[in-house]
């Protein structure tokens, strides 16, 4: 599905992102997992384009995205579920969906569907459906803003931190609902500090440390291992 | 009922504030500049209907004309001088913007010369009479299709999926791109939707003072900022209440104090709007989320 090549990322003169390569095979969830400045946030927004890498290359189902603009990744298939949920906090729990749908072609009857789909989901955000998104409580602003990256009907979506912030029974509501959302056959990447969380529902993981891969492996292995243990999972 | 009469006339003068009032706002709500040359694209809207008309033009064609060659200048503005800038600093932006409406008014002024041209009258005017108060068919005029356009405005905005586009890049642009919108494409339709807007403004005002001259986007220009301030900077609504507030004061300055004091009072209004409530009437106190 996805396959990240020796990648650098600068901010300025910071080194990001320092030769990072990763994938993420159909059907699978991969974790990225690091402590706060680690670059994971960084590595997704330059899949998204809306970061350049300065060299190495991203392949998406077989394409290099390297000439592709910010604005057509979600036409690839790719979907994009920023940190810090970015919803239209002035417009509607509806608009803000119908946003997410932007770019689609097929008939509203189709999109109604989908719509129908993540209300289902998510029935608190039918119920708030004309109200205005600002309003909503952290919670609901995170399945908005999951709702609308699934609105594309993404073949990857990348997660960033979609528990941040939330109280606890909902972070297991979440995390329950990206496992759905995977086992309905979407590719998930998922960028969390909630490391613990993140490993239990992975396939794969990858460990950042200031801008590097420093560990890989089985989801489950890397829980047992000593040292990850130790570092993110608190003992 | 010369309070009628000079509230009818603060209609008139307010409608057209608040058709190129809109057009700041939509710009600055998109991407956070005032646009100071917007003044100056009334100015040449003004003096393309001026064309249309003295080549015998219908009353149709001056006003399509006229808006449709302002959106496309409205465009070519954006995509030299300030597109370059998207990055820089806001400061850069904003003098281009004053270089840009300094450009416009010297070239209008080699072009048609600095004596002011006779908008031809494409639209005869005949005096209406209410009662003991007279209106001119022109007021009626100018304030319908000012309306008429804010209604398809405010349907476009809030209905249509461009509309809806201009709303998320206005709000997050980088969220908007994630989206899979355009955002150059559409800053560049909201230029030339403001542009358009500001072209009617400068048509009816044309009709309304039938006279043309480089200077006169300078004056309406910088009174439908003040409006879109006293409306709350980058609110649609805004606009529409800031220029209709403008012409009632205007106007009223002008019949009841004194008409050498109705300039002085209006700019007076936007002292006053930035010491006391800086985010205009709608806007809201800017609260970060974290």
């Amino acid at each position: 599905m996805l396959q990240v090549q020796n990648i650098d990322v600068y901010y300025g003169k910071i080194h990001a992102i320092k030769n990072i390569s990763f994938e993420v095979k159909k059907g699978e969830i991969v974790t990225l997992i690091g402590a706060n400045g680690a670059g994971k946030t960084t590595i997704l927004k330059t899949l998204s384009k809306v970061l350049k890498p300065a060299n190495g290359s991203i392949i998406l189902k077989g394409n290099d995205i390297k000439g592709i603009q910010p604005h057509d990744m979600i036409k690839m298939g790719m979907a994009h579920a920023p940190e810090g949920r970015r919803i239209f906090s002035q417009m509607t729990v509806l608009e803000n969906l119908e946003m997410g749908a932007f770019i689609r072609k097929d008939s509203k009857d189709e999109q109604q569907k989908d719509m129908e789909t993540v209300f289902r989901r998510f029935p608190r955000l039918k119920e708030r459906k004309n109200q205005i998104a600002g309003t909503l409580s952290g919670g609901e602003q995170q399945m908005l803003a999951i709702g609308r990256a699934l609105m594309s009907k993404p073949e990857i979506l990348l997660m960033d931190e979609p528990s941040m912030g939330l109280a606890p029974i909902l972070v297991d509501e979440i995390f329950n609902i990206i496992e759905d959302i995977n086992k309905a056959g979407t590719t998930i990447l998922l960028v969390e500090q909630n490391a613990n969380r993140a490993l239990q529902i992975a396939n794969r993981a990858y460990v950042l440390e200031t801008g590097k891969i420093v560990t890989s492996g089985d989801a489950k292995e890397l829980m047992n291992k000593e040292e990850i243990r130790k570092a993110y999972l608190g003992g | 009922m010369i309070f009628i009469q000079q509230m009818i006339n603060g209609l008139q003068i307010g409608s057209i504030y608040a058709v190129i009032a809109l057009g700041y706002t939509m710009v600055y709500g998109i991407i956070k500049l005032i646009n100071f040359a917007h003044g100056e694209v009334m100015m040449m809207g003004a003096y393309f209907a001026f064309l249309a008309a003295s080549a015998g033009m219908p009353v149709w064609a001056v006003f399509l004309i006229s808006m449709v060659g302002s959106a496309l200048l409205g465009m070519a503005i954006e995509r030299v001088a300030y597109k370059p800038l998207r990055e820089a600093p806001r400061i850069s932006a904003l003098i281009t913007a004053i270089g840009m409406s300094l450009f416009l008014q010297n070239l209008a002024l080699v072009i048609f010369k600095a004596d002011p041209k006779v908008m031809p009258r494409i639209i005869p005017t005949t005096p209406i009479n209410i009662g003991s108060i007279q209106i001119s068919n022109i007021t009626i005029i100018t304030f319908t299709v000012s309306v008429v356009f804010m209604i398809l405005l405010t349907f476009f905005i809030s209905k249509t999926k461009p509309g809806k586009a201009m709303r998320a890049v206005s709000e997050d642009k980088e969220a908007a791109t994630l989206m899979g919108i355009n955002a150059n494409s559409t800053i560049t339709l909201t230029f030339a939707i403001g542009s358009a807007l500001a072209a009617l403004g400068g048509i009816l005002y044309a009709l309304a003072y039938t006279q043309v001259a480089p200077t006169l986007g300078v004056l309406p220009g910088l009174k439908a900022f003040v409006a879109a301030v006293l409306g709350g900077i980058g609110i649609i609504p805004g606009a529409m209440i800031g220029g209709f507030i403008l012409g009632f004061v205007e106007t009223f300055a002008k019949a009841y104090i004194s008409g050498r004091w109705a300039d002085a009072i209006v700019f007076g209004i936007l002292i006053l709007v930035l010491s006391v409530k800086p985010t205009g009437i709608l806007g809201k106190n800017v609260r970060e989320k974290v």
